[in-house]
């Protein structure tokens, strides 16, 4: 009893004192409420009757609950499930396509064997020091490889990423022995067999972190679509939000200027749906991002650390 | 080992083919990889000569077009060198960066310090995982719920304030308030991810430091300042030294759609991204874009590379190259 008493004492003594430890449990408290309230207060936007937002705006407790603007989601031209199904086929094919390249990549210029290790570590460590700018990216998107509306023009920019290199080689470095593949050599395995077989079992750890990483950005773009795309087919939900957002700019504009011309054709939403659209975009991260959150966490500590 | 005696052995070019050989399996693991690189980095590299251009789509492909479009030397540079804007996005960029990199820096230390104190393990959990959550959005949600609190009719602020008996502020037509915004934005955006490395670094410090600091009777402030601070301030500079590299880029989502693009709000907000998107999609002027964008490169890469030799001159180990 004395003896678990003073390991207790011997923890806490190099913490805060009580007082103090209160002090910062209500300031980190408030501010962690910050960062979540504002997508409590969306979802219960999601759920509030139309006619309660015309007539008292945006509230905490609406008066009337309802689940319309989710049934009415399928109504935008099925614009949304479009969306949905864009965005889920670009985060799963992009992440694929990204850590095989990723992780092939950085396994080649981890092996002491290969003997152009230098010549292709510094030609994927030059892309880090200079930023070829959007203007360039987006003629060779275009104009070269012509993926302006196409699906391959969310996914391919995005389907290598040279930090997520380091990460990973460093990775194999630290965590796969040179003696293991030195002796399933021996017993006659082919390189590529080392690596499918010995190889990416062990380094599992680190491919689910740089997919996660890679899968959040996927998920959260809209600045790809923006640029390249403008068919509503592939729009994913990212860039339906901003889409929503700037035909309601232009539109208030417009009123303000005094010119009611509604620019014909454009479907603007009603405030319910477009806040439910926004749950449906925020709601798999949400729902996801606590479970893996030890893997963003070592990505990003792993980060720091020299390649 | 075979396979390097008999390439030694062999002539010149058989050597290079069994070399090429023995490569083989890596080259196809680089592959992917390479060709990723030639596609999106070293043409489009290329491709910033139409800075030098008046660019010109011509029949015989994109390559061909990019060197055979009429040249117009700097004429691009100085067009927006003597434009306005250029002072405007100038002064934006660098001082909003220079701003976030302080308030970063800071509020990045004192919450991992904070949270490194905490006594209860678990609610610390809960509150870094909450903290986390904006950071894993994008702006083009949280522009929505900036736009819940800020909307000029309906936003909750505007209702307490007019229930308060004032009047309501139409936020997004109101410049002088959206530096505060944003810079508020960003850092509360980011917090949550730039503490975890000082967390980190303050909880791995060895507890006998402490325990030395207290038989000297220093008080909980006077360890931190003793003990915490000079562990966690080689990390924190070369963390500052690294973001100084980014001074001239800018988070496009947080200076465009956070503010609703809105027009009115563009002298608070146009940086050197947004300036670059607005010149290529309003105006498509692709030559006098890409001359913005280069310089902003350029200036990037002297940042990075001048970064990178002040820290492999203080922690040659923390140096990037």
């Amino acid at each position: 009893m004395a003896k678990k008493k003073k390991v207790v004492s011997a923890v806490d003594i190099r913490k805060f004192s009580a007082g103090t430890n209160l002090f910062f449990n209500i300031f980190l408290g408030i501010f962690a409420f910050t960062c979540v309230v504002p997508f409590v207060f969306i979802i219960i936007l999601s759920l509030t009757k139309e006619s309660d937002i015309t007539l008292y705006g945006y509230q905490f407790w609406p008066k009337h609950w309802t689940l319309a603007s989710y049934t009415y989601l399928t109504g935008m031209g099925g614009q949304v499930g479009k969306s949905f199904l864009i965005s889920v086929i670009v985060t799963v094919v992009g992440t694929i396509m990204s850590s095989t390249f990723t992780s092939t990549y950085a396994y080649a210029i981890s092996r002491r064997d290969f003997d152009y290790k230098k010549f292709f570590t510094v030609f994927a460590l030059i892309s880090m020091l200079f930023t070829p700018g959007m203007v360039p990216n987006y003629l060779v998107v275009t104009q070269m490889l012509h993926l302006k509306d196409s699906i391959w023009a969310l996914i391919l920019p995005a389907s290598f990423g040279v930090f997520n290199v380091l990460i990973m080689r460093t990775f194999f470095l630290t965590n796969i022995p040179e003696s293991i593949i030195e002796s399933a050599r021996i017993d006659g395995a082919s390189e590529l067999k080392i690596f499918r077989s010995i190889v990416v079992p062990l380094a599992v750890p680190g491919i689910a972190t740089i997919s996660l990483f890679s899968a959040l950005g996927y998920w959260n773009d809209w600045f790809n679509a923006m640029l390249y795309t403008d068919s509503p087919d592939v729009t994913p939900l990212q860039y339906l939000l901003v889409k929503i957002q700037n035909n309601i700019t232009m539109l208030t504009q417009q009123a303000a200027q005094g010119g009611s011309t509604m620019a014909a054709g454009t479907e603007i939403p009603s405030e319910g749906m477009r806040f439910a659209v926004v749950v449906v975009a925020t709601l798999p991260i949400a729902l996801t991002y606590p479970f893996f959150q030890k893997y963003f966490v070592k990505g990003m500590t792993v980060g720091g650390v020299k390649g | 080992m075979q396979t390097k005696q008999s390439a030694v052995v062999g002539g010149n070019n058989k050597g290079f083919i069994a070399k090429m050989k023995k490569n083989s399996t890596f080259f196809l693991l680089v592959a992917p990889g390479t060709i990723f690189l030639i596609i999106f980095f070293y043409i489009p590299v290329l491709a910033n000569v139409v800075a030098f251009q008046n660019f010109q789509y011509s029949d015989g492909g994109f390559l061909y077009s990019l060197f055979h479009s009429p040249w117009v030397g700097f004429q691009n540079f100085i067009f927006f060198f003597k434009s306005a804007d250029f002072w405007l996005v100038l002064r934006n960029t660098v001082g909003y960066n220079l701003t976030f990199l302080l308030l970063n820096f800071f509020f990045a230390i004192f919450f991992g310090i904070v949270m490194s104190q905490m006594r209860n393990m678990r609610l610390l959990r809960v509150y870094q995982t909450s903290m986390l959550f904006p950071y894993f959005l994008s702006w083009a949600i949280l522009a929505y719920f900036l736009y819940a609190f800020l909307s000029a009719d309906k936003g909750i602020i505007n209702h307490i304030i007019t229930g308060a008996g004032g009047t309501a502020i139409d936020f997004y037509n109101t410049p002088y308030v959206w530096p505060f915004l944003i810079v508020f934005m960003g850092v509360w955006k980011g917090i949550g991810y730039n503490s975890i490395l000082y967390f980190a670094t303050a909880s791995g410090i060895d507890p006998s430091y402490y325990d030395a600091a207290m038989m000297d009777g220093a008080n909980k402030w006077q360890q931190i300042k003793n003990v915490t601070l000079p562990h966690i301030l080689p990390i924190a500079t070369l963390m500052l030294i690294i973001n100084i590299g980014g001074i001239f880029r800018s988070d496009f989502g947080l200076f465009y759609l956070l503010p609703r693009a809105s027009g009115t709000l563009i002298n608070v907000t146009q940086t050197f991204d947004t300036y670059v998107y607005r010149a290529l999609t309003t105006t498509s002027d692709i030559g006098m874009s890409t001359a913005t964008g280069l310089i902003q490169s350029v200036v990037g890469s002297v940042m990075i590379l001048g970064s990178n030799a002040i820290v492999r001159k203080l922690q040659p180990d923390s140096a990037l190259f």
